[in-house]
């Protein structure tokens, strides 16, 4: 941990400077094992917001065996606070599908596709065009993979894999019980990466500048470079790119408008940090490397910030288990009274023990992340909540 | 064999086979996890997640339902954080639910009940009720929808799907506004539903119920003026002694029709006289269809398939309009009793058929709204006026005060109270077939049919489809045509399986010349009206009851009982005479898929 370490850096968005499918043919010409295990070196996490090592998962996903295998880039940009998935179709999408190419070599499969969020289904028509020219450069290297662009409908919870696979399939988008896990059984039964967008590319980068350089980026507990979302009370709005590790302080000197209350970390799912814990927060510890960041000022209401939340909770949780569907609507209609005064502000305390419940009995990471956001929120700005 | 994985559960070493879940582990070793989404008969759903339990090195609790046993799991079920777990999703789903027990139709047989007493859990904690408003949907003639009650295990759900293939119920809506509805959200009675009622007996709370006419029957018995009959099926008798402290499969039908006359019913009569006749009308109407293809070279449906149960009716015409003449023209055995009851019943003991308030005690729900089919008037007045579920008449003999297990046994009230061992098994699957072939093999050759004891084990049983092949041989002269013919014959319960069998005919594939087919998996015995819970082992020990039944009876073949040599000597004459056509036999009308 150390401070001042904010360091912009220009890896994932850095212009072609090589043809990214350059890097997927001199990629083809090594060992599958060697590529792997390359990423399992470069600690690339997941870059949607679980973070699960991106290296293991491949890894896994290769020993499946299997007459056919998918590969699926997860487009479904959903986390309130989250664009830069989309800067990156826009922007470097060849990264993105060369990515899915290399997962897909390594891994043993032939069909993929990009899952996207309909709210962007302008880009359809580049992205085709990109897909073609892939097409084009597949036949040429002879690579026996082709990818489809999905389109999904709306729901936030199918941003989820497993709910993402099951929309997919035509179903109700539903998260699955786990195991088993997509690369086990995923689409139509078979086993299936999903990767979100900004992972593949990262993984191309790696594969470019390899895992040393990439992990000298970073700190000992997170490694490479990051996308990061910023808007709310900052004048630098937008997608930045930035070394991961750096403490909450430096971000918020850099991007807040100098009066910064709290900062969301990892969206909705997310925590939220008080100003009084700048110092001691590192971003994207506790896995939330979605990289969402929202900065509140003192002009924000944290009740306001929490009810919207829990708002869009109760109206995006899937509904079909116990603790989320009910769960979320408790804690809003709580909040709700204890801010009217018909529970008393003890009632507080009842709605955290509440949000760990459904930490601990979710089907699947939303309704698990709840407590993150409301614990954070209701422990730390406990007067704005009844007052 | 598969591979044999050992886990521990609350300090037990369990061994069980790969692939099998936590649950069924703990279940080995007699450790019982609450579950409420969970049913024997269904997928898993791992929605409630009132099962999860503690598992060493997770940081969140496991739901055991969902979760396959794993080597060298450590496993606690009991830990004080899936205690306090438990209790907090109960609470959770108590603020989301109608609390009023007291007048609940489910009061002391619902799971969410039996669970929140046992966690004896505080409803002040939340918010409650969280929904107000709701309206109950008592637009079907079979099956009451009640949302206040409903904790959206799904269960409802996977069974219209996994089971019956019919897919009337689906869950809409997303978060809070999640919700178990139909197409469109349009009300009961507009929708494609069989009225099957399996979504009744798979439902942990009373958020689906028949519909009830037992006050209606209540106020007809106490009317002087009227004559209430009351006919009972066959496997209303092996099940509605689960509702009144009797183990599951005793069979209590003497004190059956003691407790009905005691309620003031005026004659209690037998559903399995008019199963008699069922075959020997649906007996003949196929001997009829097999001459015709065989001698006349005509165009006929074959394979010709059962009408009794009104769920399947309704599945064939909504699902298969264009192959309704595949059906057997035979009403069901309730509604041939109904007609009969104001017709041949109320000459012989000359009744005025106004009079007469004919009840059908039936282990289904389908029954109900059959009896309010329209075309069902055939006796002049409406045939059979009310169907009442097994729970409805075991609710009935509560409200009497009658102490049940004390009864002596009685017999049927006559005319119409008299039947064979073959309309006995009717109530389980295969039974319609089964009392066919006794039948059908005697009438052919003259001799019975060539199994031990009659009993023609290939159609019994719960596999899905069974199958089962008979060859004619030295037959009676006026059966020559069929001389060293083989006939081919199918069963299927469940309406998953009847799909299959349907869509072999509509590929021209059906290797059969009749098929029996019930609506509910396990036969009447599993029916939508029968107590609650039905699963496998339970429909078992019922199939066991029936066939028990079965082989105490004295006349064992359908032409044997001495009442339907009578009814045809003295009123229908032959079997699809111009009384039985008019009486007995009835049109199926094309429906529409959505």
């Amino acid at each position: 941990m150390s401070n001042n370490n904010l360091r912009k850096v220009d890896v994932i968005f850095s212009p072609y400077s090589v043809e990214p499918y350059d890097i997927l043919k001199k990629v083809k010409q090594r060992k599958k094992e060697d590529v792997i295990q390359e990423l399992i070196d470069s600690g690339l996490r997941g870059r949607g917001g679980a973070g699960f090592p991106t290296g293991l998962k491949w890894k896994f996903a290769a020993q499946q065996k299997s007459d056919q295998k998918y590969v699926i880039c997860n487009a479904d940009e959903g986390e309130p606070g989250t664009f830069k998935d989309r800067k990156l179709l826009v922007e470097v999408p060849r990264k993105v599908i060369s990515g899915m190419a290399i997962c897909a070599w390594a891994v043993g499969a032939t069909k993929g596709f990009i899952y996207l969020r309909r709210e962007y289904r302008y880009l359809i028509p580049e992205l085709e065009k990109e897909i073609k020219l892939y097409d084009k450069y597949a036949k040429d290297i002879e690579l026996d993979f082709t990818i489809e662009i999905f389109l999904g409908a709306g729901a936030y919870v199918c941003g989820e894999e497993t709910a993402l696979i099951e929309s997919m399939e035509g179903k109700r988008g539903e998260p699955r019980n786990k195991p088993p896990y997509p690369i086990q059984e995923g689409y139509l039964g078979k086993p299936t990466t999903v990767n979100n967008v900004e992972t593949l590319a990262s993984a191309t980068m790696v594969c470019r500048i390899g895992a040393d350089e990439y992990k000298s980026l970073g700190t000992d507990d997170q490694h490479g470079s990051k996308l990061f979302s910023i808007s709310g009370d900052s004048p630098k709005e937008g997608v930045h790119e930035l070394e991961l590790g750096m403490s909450v302080e430096d971000f918020a000197n850099e991007f807040g408008d100098g009066d910064t209350k709290a900062v969301q970390v990892g969206g909705v799912a997310g925590f939220c940090i008080p100003r009084k814990q700048f110092k001691s927060s590192i971003i994207g510890e506790g896995n939330t490397t979605g990289g969402s960041t929202m900065i509140f000022n003192s002009t924000r209401s944290m009740y306001n910030v929490l009810h919207n939340y829990l708002d869009f909770y109760a109206e995006e949780s899937c509904g079909q288990c116990t603790p989320c569907r009910i769960g979320t609507q408790q804690l809003l209609k709580g909040i709700e009274a204890v801010k009217a005064g018909t529970k008393p502000p003890e009632y507080l305390d009842q709605l955290s023990k509440l949000a760990e419940t459904m930490r601990l009995t979710s089907k699947c990471g939303l309704g698990q992340s709840v407590t993150n956001s409301f614990s954070s929120i209701v422990k730390n700005f406990r007067e704005e909540m009844i007052f | 064999m598969s591979e044999i994985i050992k886990l521990n559960i609350d300090g037990n070493e369990v061994s069980i086979e790969k692939g099998k879940s936590i649950l069924d582990a703990a279940k080995k070793v007699n450790i019982r996890i609450p579950t409420l989404c969970h049913h024997e008969d269904l997928c898993v759903a791992g929605n409630c997640r009132i099962c999860v339990v503690e598992q060493e090195g997770k940081n969140t609790l496991t739901p055991s339902c969902s979760t396959p046993a794993e080597e060298g799991m450590v496993i606690n079920t009991s830990s004080p954080k899936v205690r306090m777990a438990r209790k907090d999703l109960m609470a959770l789903l108590v603020s989301e639910h109608d609390t009023q027990c007291l007048t609940c139709y489910r009061n002391t047989n619902c799971e969410l009940q039996d669970l929140s007493a046992e966690y004896n859990v505080d409803n002040s904690i939340y918010l409650s009720p969280l929904k107000e408003n709701f309206e109950i949907d008592r637009s079907s003639w079979s099956i009451e929808k009640d949302e206040s009650k409903c904790i959206r295990c799904q269960r409802c759900v996977r069974t219209c799907a996994e089971l019956q293939h019919v897919n009337a119920l689906a869950v809409t809506g997303r978060g809070k506004d999640m919700r178990i509805s139909t197409f469109m959200h349009l009300p009961m009675n507009e929708i494609v539903c069989t009225n099957c009622g399996q979504c009744i007996i798979h439902c942990p709370t009373a958020a689906l119920t028949e519909r009830r006419y037992y006050d209606e029957i209540w106020e007809a018995i106490d009317d002087p003026e009227k004559h209430v009959v009351i006919n009972t099926a066959p496997s209303v008798r092996v099940a509605l002694g689960e509702m009144l402290g009797y183990p599951v499969g005793t069979r209590v039908t003497g004190k059956m029709v003691t407790a009905l006359k005691k309620m003031g019913f005026d004659s209690v009569l037998d559903t399995d006289f008019s199963a008699d006749l069922t075959i020997m009308e649906e007996g003949t109407e196929l001997l009829t269809r097999l001459k015709e293809a065989l001698v006349d070279k005509k165009e006929v449906a074959l394979p010709m398939i059962t009408s009794c149960s009104p769920g399947w009716v309704k599945f064939i015409e909504h699902m298969y309009p264009e192959h309704l003449d595949h059906l057997s023209t035979c009403k069901s055995p309730q509604q041939m009793f109904g007609a009969l009851t104001k017709t041949y019943y109320a000459e012989k003991k000359g009744l005025d058929p106004s009079k007469i308030v004919s009840v059908a005690g039936m282990p289904c729900a389908a029954k109900k709204y059959e009896a309010n089919r329209p075309e069902m008037r055939d006796s002049g007045f409406q045939d059979v006026d009310a169907g009442l579920t097994t729970r409805e008449i075991g609710h009935m003999i509560k409200q009497s005060g009658i102490n049940f297990t004390e009864l002596e046994d009685n017999d049927f009230d006559s005319i119409m109270g008299e039947s064979s061992g073959a309309g006995v098994i009717f109530g389980a699957t295969g039974g319609v077939m089964e009392a066919a072939l006794r039948t059908a093999y005697f009438l052919i050759t003259g001799r019975p049919v060539p199994f031990e004891n009659l009993n023609i084990t290939p159609v019994r049983g719960l596999k899905g489809i069974k199958e089962a092949s008979v060859k004619f041989e030295d037959c009676l002269p006026e059966y020559s045509f069929l001389e060293g013919v083989e006939a081919k014959f199918a069963v299927a319960h469940g309406l998953i399986n009847a799909r299959q069998i349907m869509d072999q005919i509509v590929d021209g594939k059906s290797p059969y010349h009749f098929i029996e087919i019930m609506a509910c998996p396990g036969g009447c015995i599993g029916g939508g009206g029968q107590p609650i819970p039905t699963n496998d082992e339970i429909r078992k020990k019922r199939i066991e009851a029936i066939y028990a039944e079965d082989m105490g009876k004295p006349v064992r073949m359908s032409h044997e009982n001495p009442e339907i040599t009578m009814i045809y000597k003295d009123f229908l004459k032959n079997p699809l005479g111009e009384k039985s056509h008019h009486l007995l036999h009835t049109k199926y009308r094309k429906r529409k898929r959505y």
